[in-house]
């Protein structure tokens, strides 16, 4: 399996992200933003960080950057597209998955493990994973998702909502929502659910002894998934 | 020409931001506050003379790039 990871200016979990997808068993090459090609890909993923120092709002100049309309070309023809944290924001300002995420209800930056639950496992994300919570990391000012009313219609009839905060049970409530997001949501899919935002890092829980293996599953499952 | 831009939330979008400031303000005395929303502005220097098409120019920059029709709204200042 190939993947592609994108580095934009500022871009920094780029290079976790390939350790994560070299680990699991796919080719990974990392791919410049000012390059106008794709290389052949089963899997795109757009990383963390903080492109072009989020300026304007996060997210918002390296949705236009020079490899985005072969990214948005390659998703809008059902190619696998995966965006994390600052690569979520660039997603939603493509808009190639609905709604925007603004600043945390809190103001504060959020460094720390959450649970999520999977809410939709029709799809080669989630497919046969057997855990129902799991825990990521997150790292992020600005993961407070929004919607309109309408667009949040849209979402829940064509059950687009990926994974939602809660607690280690699976319970999801306000008191264990980090951020002020719409319904706790952490992550979100397009209408075909190829293309997936979130704000976690799966990446960062892929070792035993550093973080948890959470992320491990994540990828394993994945790989499997696209095979 | 210089053409200026203002970006606001839109009503319902929640301003965490504003709502600092407005607690600040009244931290600070000014109790008659009734809501503070922060916003952006812009000022453009647009190389084309005539005023409606350097409008229409930076309409179409307000809503490819600089504001998010989701979340917020544009307004374009007349030039002078």
């Amino acid at each position: 399996m190939k993947s592609s990871v994108i580095t934009f200016p500022g871009s920094n979990c780029d290079r976790d992200m390939d350790v994560a997808l070299r680990k699991f068993g796919f080719k990974n090459k990392m791919v410049w933003h000012a390059d106008a090609e794709l290389p052949k890909s089963d899997l795109v993923v757009l990383p963390g960080g903080f492109s072009y120092g989020d300026y304007l709002r996060c997210g918002s100049m390296a949705s236009k950057s020079k490899i985005m309309q072969s990214v948005i070309n390659f998703a809008n023809s059902g190619g696998m597209v995966m965006g994390i944290c600052n690569g979520f924001q660039i997603l939603v300002e493509t808009g190639l998955v609905p709604g925007v995420l603004l600043r945390n209800k809190y103001l504060e930056f959020i460094c720390k493990n959450v649970f999520v639950k999977i809410n939709n496992k029709q799809n080669k994300y989630f497919k046969n994973v057997n855990n129902e919570v799991l825990e990521f990391h997150i790292a992020h000012n600005e993961g407070n998702y929004f919607c309109t009313n309408d667009q949040l219609k849209e979402i829940d009839d064509n059950n687009q909502i990926a994974i939602n905060y809660c607690d280690e049970n699976g319970k999801i409530e306000d008191q264990f929502n980090p951020n002020g997001s719409i319904k706790n949501i952490a992550g979100i899919f397009n209408k075909e659910k190829n293309v997936l935002g979130m704000m976690p890092h799966p990446e960062r829980m892929i070792d035993k002894s550093l973080s948890g293996e959470d992320g491990s599953l994540f990828f394993k499952n994945l790989i499997n998934n696209l095979k | 020409m210089k053409i200026s831009v203002i970006i606001t939330l839109k009503k319902d979008v929640l301003d965490p931001q504003g709502k600092v400031i407005h607690q600040t303000l009244d931290g600070m005395g000014f109790n008659d506050v009734n809501e503070v929303r922060q916003g952006k502005y812009f000022e453009i220097d647009i190389k084309e003379t005539d005023n409606d098409k350097a409008k229409a120019k930076v309409e179409e920059m307000c809503k490819k790039l600089l504001a998010n029709l989701v979340i917020e709204n544009y307004k374009i200042i007349d030039p002078k």
